[in-house]
């Protein structure tokens, strides 16, 4: 069934899409609590070309709250357009929504071919042969990202850097008032490593399954944009090799998927800086306090809804605890 | 004294139930939200199995750490209060063992399949 907001929509494509006869084949997809996300084609003549529409949900306003450092809707667009226009793998943006629309905030932007779930770029058959080639595309795909010139939305956009965020999730930790003595010991071995860092890129803010598009000829593209920043370049490649990110294949340091010197050694040579890895080590702990101290709220979460499937999440984060007695206490990555 | 089936029994029978019987009746988010609620349950399971001694061993590194008496709550704050403050680090003998130990524990009663439990063993 075709939602009630289309006919607005397709109003409001007819410049961008020259010819626009009619918009088909809606369809809803996984959509967060931040936005909705649309599948749908514009035909034109003879011609039917996929979009994807990302509106907030209902067309209210995207609901920024205290701690969630996500940018409105418009600037996910702009950020998305700077990329794609420095040759980064982002899909181009075709319309941003405007208010007389009456659609919501949200833009349409193209439908690219590829996969996002991580259960199938890691086991499927179809990827097989491209799965070795994929780290080292992140590392080509994320130098891109980190070498844009942020100037047209710096304005734009948060500063957070790597002690900013980490007081953030210390913040949160304490006002859940629940001891977890391998979340203070992180917090303790981070916060001298931190404070060190000063490098300022425009990042992603959420590289990680689920937001990658990968097709069998690779990565297509980094989507959401929602949580994009200027901030440690290392953020981004830290939180791609988090334990929590390898859906069970440890060993495959990138995304279960492949090695770290190899994502490293692309991002080198598509002109990234050059890491080593226990500054790379720094941003995966962070990565998984970070992912732990969610999973407390998940239980705060559950304490307001009662959903089996928060109060479950608020369990996990004890995994998280045993990937820091890993990277810590065993020097493992 | 409760009569039988013991509580183990009990939670053990309800998760069986919910993986054999119920949940291929059921589809969509309640499936997803049935198998949800019985891993919950194998938390459960294994928390009454494993809970005690679990709790008796970390309360006697706790004390031989803190040299202090206490609950496992006030232990276990104390213990943070301390690493906070620089008080215990990573080179005060045993705390990684108890660490390494004590998370070890909580993730084999939460998910003992989890990656990085291999991982700290191998």
């Amino acid at each position: 069934m075709t939602p009630d907001f289309f006919p607005a929509l397709q109003k409001a494509l007819t410049t961008a899409i020259p010819g626009l006869m009619a918009l088909e084949g809606a369809t809803r997809l996984s959509g967060g609590a931040s936005q909705e996300t649309w599948s749908f084609d514009a035909v034109t003549g003879s011609r039917r070309e996929p979009l994807i529409l990302r509106r907030s949900p209902g067309g209210a306003p995207r609901v920024l709250g205290e701690y969630s450092t996500s940018v409105p809707l418009e600037t996910e667009a702009a950020v998305i357009e700077t990329v794609r226009k420095a040759g980064g793998a982002a899909p181009r943006v075709r319309y941003v929504l405007q208010e007389a629309d009456a659609v919501g905030q949200g833009y349409v932007m193209d439908r690219l071919e590829g996969e996002t779930i991580a259960r199938k770029i890691l086991r499927d058959a179809e990827f097989h042969d491209v799965r070795p080639k994929l780290a080292r595309q992140c590392g080509e795909v994320l130098a891109r990202i980190h070498s844009v010139d942020p100037a047209p939305v710096r304005a734009l956009l948060p500063v957070i850097d790597g002690l900013t965020q980490l007081r953030r999730y210390r913040d949160t930790y304490d006002a859940y008032n629940y001891p977890h003595p391998m979340f203070e010991l992180a917090f303790k071995w981070l916060e001298p490593r931190m404070s060190r860092a000063s490098r300022q890129a425009l990042v992603h803010g959420d590289f990680r399954h689920g937001n990658l598009l990968i097709s069998p000829k690779g990565v297509e593209a980094a989507l959401d944009w929602e949580l994009t920043h200027i901030g440690d370049p290392l953020e981004d490649i830290g939180w791609i090799c988090t334990n929590s990110w390898r859906f069970g294949q440890a060993e495959k340091v990138v995304g279960g998927f492949g090695d770290l010197e190899d994502l490293l050694a692309g991002y080198q040579a598509a002109g990234g800086a050059r890491f080593e890895i226990d500054e790379v080590r720094t941003w995966i702990v962070y990565g998984s306090l970070k992912w732990g101290v969610m999973c407390m709220s998940m239980y705060q979460g559950f304490l307001r809804d009662g959903s089996v499937e928060r109060a479950a999440i608020g369990r996990r984060s004890s995994e998280t605890e045993i990937d820091l007695v890993n990277l810590i206490i065993h020097g493992k990555l | 004294m409760m009569d039988q089936p013991s509580i183990l029994e009990l939670v053990d029978a309800v998760r069986a139930f919910l993986e054999q019987h119920a949940m291929p009746e059921l589809k969509g988010r309640t499936a997803f939200h049935a198998r949800v609620a019985a891993n919950a349950l194998g938390i459960v399971s294994r928390e009454l199995k494993l809970g005690a001694r679990l709790a008796d061993e970390e309360r006697e590194r706790l004390t031989q750490l803190l040299r202090q008496e206490g609950t496992l709550d006030e232990l276990n704050r104390e213990l943070c209060r301390r690493i906070r403050e620089g008080a215990l680090g990573l080179e005060t003998p045993g705390l990684k063992e108890h660490l390494s130990a004590v998370t070890r524990g909580k993730v084999e009663v939460d998910q003992p399949h989890y990656s990085g439990l291999r991982q700290s063993a191998s």
